[in-house]
């Protein structure tokens, strides 16, 4: 018997460890970037499927709530990370 | 039969997902990969959608999917420029390679198992009944911002700090990005019409918070979208105010009117981030119009690798 909730998590868990075989695979660092994106939105559906109580109630807004503002800090830390990497490849032209 | 549509709904949903996702990282070309991403992430806001979480819909339309694809696209163009570094070639160790994907795959299979049973053996209701029972004395109706705001509200609070310190993070790294060209007709025009709109969007978002999907981080994120979008028109300045002071007293209002409300309330007695049942409603909207302004600045100088003031508000025609 599978259940919405299963099926949308086990997507997300599909996402994830694909996402996280080719973050670990690839050289490129805007891949690596673009991967732990994608691994990181597995993980979201793997938290708010969970929470899913059925269609005819409300679902659980806690994972909702963490879910939210983890998007937030996943985009923050993406544009750390490109920061971080530009001023790697900067040549060093230091002021 | 309805029963029937909704799971061949889902299983179509899914697989576009899955397709889209899977299609976006084994892409040959990263600018195709990158577009990939966002018609991905579009599609993951139909699935919060279907899941019934419309605030992380929102969320994920305005900044998983609409901010971080142009931050990725940008840095692409900074990558390009720099005269092709990014080699794209495999790693050669084939072995590691094998080793890497039986690895992933036993890591898929333990955390599929440990899923499905957890969903059916262990009987584990989370946490709504408790939201639900309290959420008349939260001050707002809408359950996730109640979370936010005030059942989790010290989450929310360092977690504006986390968004503060990446900025300051980026800022110190003093990474500037070339200006863009001054916008063709059509999107100039496009950007005239759409910066007003957004700016509404985003006030009535805010608003809405307090009883329906909406709040302060999809707020400040259509807000921000704003920004980026006079960014890359050519409005070197991103609608950001010109003075220095001015922005970097908008980065910190959130946190700083979260301190003050926190600290208040500890002084006249009670814990801190613990409202007065009354006043909660107001404070509640008082926060989150604070860290809406904080989050769509910080978002903007996340966009913009920090580069502020020097070159001020003025309209860049020049590269």
């Amino acid at each position: 018997m599978l259940s919405v909730q299963m099926i949308y998590g086990l997507a997300g868990v599909l996402l994830f460890t694909f996402a996280l075989r080719v973050a670990l695979s690839q050289v490129a660092f805007l891949r690596r970037v673009l991967a732990i994106n994608v691994a990181g939105a597995g993980l979201f559906l793997v938290f708010i499927s969970a929470a899913y109580k059925g269609a005819g109630q409300p679902a659980d807004p806690v994972p909702h709530a963490l879910v939210l503002t983890g998007i937030v800090v996943a985009f923050s830390a993406t544009a750390l990370a490109i920061a971080l990497a530009r001023r790697l490849h900067r040549p060093s032209d230091d002021d | 039969m309805e029963a029937l549509i909704w799971t061949v709904f889902d299983f179509l949903l899914i697989t576009a997902m899955l397709a889209l996702g899977w299609s976006a990282l084994s892409t040959h070309s990263l600018r195709r990969g990158i577009a990939l991403f966002i018609a991905f992430g579009l599609l993951l806001s139909l699935v919060w959608v279907r899941l019934r979480a419309p605030d992380i819909a929102l969320a994920e339309a305005a900044i998983g999917t609409g901010l971080t694809g142009a931050l990725l696209l940008a840095a692409l163009r900074d990558e390009e420029s720099a005269a092709g570094a990014a080699s794209t070639e495999k790693p050669k160790n084939t072995i590691a390679d094998y080793l890497l994907i039986a690895a992933t795959v036993i890591l898929a299979l333990i955390l599929g198992w440990a899923l499905i049973d957890a969903l059916m053996n262990r009987q584990y209701s989370g946490l709504a009944n408790e939201v639900f029972t309290q959420l008349d004395r939260s001050g707002v109706t809408n359950p996730v911002t109640a979370v936010l705001l005030n059942f989790r509200a010290y989450d929310t609070f360092l977690e504006l700090a986390v968004l503060l310190v990446a900025v300051l993070g980026i800022r110190s790294l003093n990474v500037s990005r070339r200006p863009y060209l001054k916008a063709g007709l059509v999107l100039s025009g496009l950007t005239v019409w759409l910066v007003p709109v957004l700016i509404v969007i985003s006030a009535y978002l805010l608003w809405v918070g307090a009883h329906a999907p909406g709040g302060a981080f999809q707020s400040g994120a259509v807000l921000a979208a704003a920004g980026v979008l006079l960014r890359l028109s050519g409005y070197h300045g991103a609608g950001l105010p010109a003075r220095i002071v001015i922005r970097r007293a908008l980065m910190i209002v959130g946190v700083l009117v979260f301190a003050i409300i926190g600290l208040g309330l500890m002084v006249l007695g009670r814990g801190f981030l613990e409202y007065p049942l009354a006043w909660s409603g107001s404070l509640i909207l008082g926060i989150e119009t604070a860290a809406t302004l904080s989050i769509a600045v910080t978002l903007i100088m996340a966009f913009l690798a920090g580069e502020t003031g020097r070159a001020g508000n003025q309209e860049d025609s020049s590269c």
